[in-house]
């Protein structure tokens, strides 16, 4: 307990001793919440502010095409700006002046209204004289192609969202036109409105309740947990670092020849760098309280979850602590210990869905996830944050990151006695 | 007080051994210099004595314990004062000193004043709560050796322990290892400066290719030795006078 308690005070004095690296340790993560939360928040913002100048080349001149100009005319997203030919459009999108331009074809209205207008006939004709019809002459009408040029900067997923605007818009149209020929064709009248083409199908969103009071996932509370568990496993470098360094400076090598085990040694780093974790996870949640509403960030919301916020902390801690004390052991230099550790953080929090949601990557992803102990810390962060549950619920989680710690000391304890044991 | 029996050390993928059947045997109180040309062999014998190498084959003992059986006491038993300065620079002196002895088992009060003396001896009060890093070579050495005897060791192994420190810094560490001998400490240590050894040991060998090829007291190996005048006459014509660099 003696030498434990030694080892300990020994780790927090070169901890404080290196101020630099300390305000890197604390400071760094902080920044990193901030300007996630900050550029996530604001993309929505900006997406809501900041309207998008989409090119329009329109060969059609036609009703759809002013239909589709003034849908978009009126979306808070775009605003149009027409271009006479789709040579000229191309080449200012390629330039990365503009990130999206649509060719409308020739002939879309014309050729929309008579394929719609030969299918309801078809249909009507069916319904009137079902014994004697004719059967259907198909249209030679070949399909449309509405093009979408898109900067090749845009990303993924903006393009798909951009598309799948434009889809909905389009159906509306291609709906309403087959609702007017039918109007055509049944009504004397062609003023009177026997369709109703207001949306039936309406979507309602649910989230969790907290007794009466709702809970609204926001950027900060998705935030906070995933990259207060990045900053924790960012332990394993300064960790390990200073592992390599003890081996380099000869001091471990002293620490061999005196009546001390190989456990003694690693306790002492892990009770400092446990506290380390958890006072970055404490500035990170007064930082979420107190500093985001401060920069018009939504306010980290933690009445009731402390305490169990604290507990997944303490485990995530020990599960990075234990990674940096096995890479620590392994690596010779810190050449090898630096990249391979912020590599491994990075691939480890990609696992673990903190920048792609698991449940969104490929099913062979999904599965490599389930070993991330980021992915078990996130899944327990999202528990108590999101879902409001107790202890139990999130034992699997915690289970799952202590057995990480027990089975990566182990693994450090085994390879330095093959290593080094006389 | 150290029986050593045909050890043998073969690092992995080397073509020689670093030790061969070594036998040797070191008497309670003794000076012994183990003495020898670059890659003879001397750190790679310390490293086995002091519990940092495995030996490929043969034995030792030491105080009578045996090395695969004691490793513990064996430990405790000992002191090693390695040839680069084993200690953190971002802690003083004392808190290094502190470390290191609580390693050993030694309490609080009796630490702190075990250090306090062994830092005045050594002329190093002054600067017993500043950084390493901001000591002078010498001051390093000066510790590096009291961080090794807190624990009043029977046997000290010394791995060339005055290289690169100044007259003064050799000085008083010369004094404070004869004044630890007189106390009842072996000292097993190894050196490239022949007459320091000379004047130091009370006994040396000379070891080259991992195995002694002379030894006995310093005057007795210069008087059997025709026509040298000194040690390093003695150690030149053992060894040679061709260069042993080695990578």
């Amino acid at each position: 307990m003696h030498k434990l308690w030694a080892s300990t005070y020994k780790e927090f004095l070169l901890l404080i001793r290196d101020i630099g690296g300390l305000a890197i340790l604390f400071l760094m993560p902080l920044f990193l919440v901030i300007t996630i939360t900050l550029v996530q928040n604001d993309t929505f913002k900006t997406l809501k502010e900041t309207k998008i100048t989409i090119l329009l080349v329109d060969n059609d001149q036609g009703d759809v095409s002013k239909n589709i100009q003034e849908n978009l005319r009126n979306s808070p997203l775009f605003e149009v700006q027409l271009q006479s030919t789709e040579a000229a459009a191309k080449a200012l999108i390629q330039k990365g002046d503009y990130q999206l331009g649509i060719v409308i074809p020739e002939n879309l209205s014309k050729d929309l209204n008579s394929k719609v207008a030969e299918n309801v006939e078809g249909i009507l004709e069916k319904f009137g004289d079902e014994e004697d019809s004719l059967p259907l002459v198909k249209s030679k009408l070949k399909p449309k192609e509405i093009k979408l040029y898109f900067d090749p900067a845009t990303q993924f997923a903006f393009r798909n969202s951009i598309k799948s605007g434009i889809d909905q818009m389009v159906s509306k149209i291609e709906t309403q036109t087959i609702y007017k020929a039918f109007q055509e064709e049944l009504m004397t009248d062609p003023s009177e409105n026997f369709f109703d083409t207001e949306p039936f199908l309406i979507f309602k969103e649910i989230v969790p309740t907290e007794g009466k009071k709702t809970i609204i996932p926001n950027a900060t509370q998705h935030n906070i947990p995933a990259w207060s568990l990045f900053a924790i496993f960012f332990i394993i470098l300064p960790l390990s670092i200073n592992m390599v360094k003890e081996k380099n400076q000869g001091t471990f090598v002293r620490l061999r020849t005196q009546p001390m085990s190989y456990a003694t040694f690693l306790g002492g780093k892990t009770i400092v760098f446990l506290g380390v974790a958890l006072v970055q996870f404490a500035l990170m949640l007064l930082v979420g309280v107190y500093l985001f509403p401060l920069i018009g960030l939504p306010k980290l919301d933690v009445s009731g979850k402390l305490p169990m916020l604290f507990i997944v902390a303490l485990f995530a801690g020990l599960a990075a602590v234990g990674l940096g004390l096995l890479l620590g052991t392994i690596a010779k230099s810190q050449e090898q210990s630096a990249p391979f550790g912020a590599t491994f953080v990075v691939i480890l929090a990609a696992l673990g869905g903190v920048w792609v949601p698991v449940f969104a990557m490929p099913k062979f992803m999904q599965v490599l996830s389930n070993i991330s102990p980021m992915n078990w810390g996130l899944e327990a962060f999202y528990d108590v944050f999101l879902r409001n549950v107790g202890i139990t619920q999130v034992l699997p989680e915690i289970g799952l990151l202590l057995s990480f710690f027990i089975l990566t000391v182990l693994i450090s304890v085994v390879y330095n006695h093959r290593k080094n044991a006389v | 007080m150290i029986k050593i029996t045909q050890l043998s050390k073969k690092y992995k993928n080397a073509e020689d051994y670093s030790v061969h059947n070594l036998d040797l045997t070191i008497e309670e109180g003794e000076v012994f210099g183990l003495l020898g040309p670059n890659g003879a062999g001397k750190t790679t014998l310390i490293s086995i004595l002091s519990s940092l190498l495995k030996p490929t084959s043969g034995n030792f003992t030491i105080n009578g314990l045996n090395f695969r059986e004691h490793k513990n006491q064996l430990k405790q038993l000992i002191g090693i004062v390695p040839q680069e300065y084993a200690l953190y620079p971002s802690l003083t002196a004392f808190e290094n000193l502190e470390y290191f002895g609580s390693m050993y088992g030694l309490k609080k009060d009796a630490l702190r004043s075990n250090i306090l003396n062994h830092i005045e001896i050594l002329g190093l009060t002054k600067f017993a709560h500043k950084q390493i890093k901001n000591y002078s070579g010498g001051m390093k050495r000066r510790i590096n050796l009291i961080a090794s005897v807190m624990h009043r060791p029977k046997v000290l192994f010394l791995d060339e322990p005055t290289v690169g420190v100044d007259v003064q810094s050799k000085n008083v560490i010369m004094e404070y290892l004869g004044h630890l001998n007189a106390e009842g400490t072996t000292i097993f240590y190894t050196s490239h400066h022949l007459n320091e050894a000379e004047k130091f040991c009370s006994r040396v060998a000379i070891i080259d290719l991992g195995t002694i090829v002379c030894q006995g007291k310093p005057q007795n190996l210069v008087a059997q030795h025709e026509g040298a005048k000194n040690l390093e006459e003695v150690f030149l014509a053992q060894t040679g006078k061709a260069l042993r660099d080695h990578a």
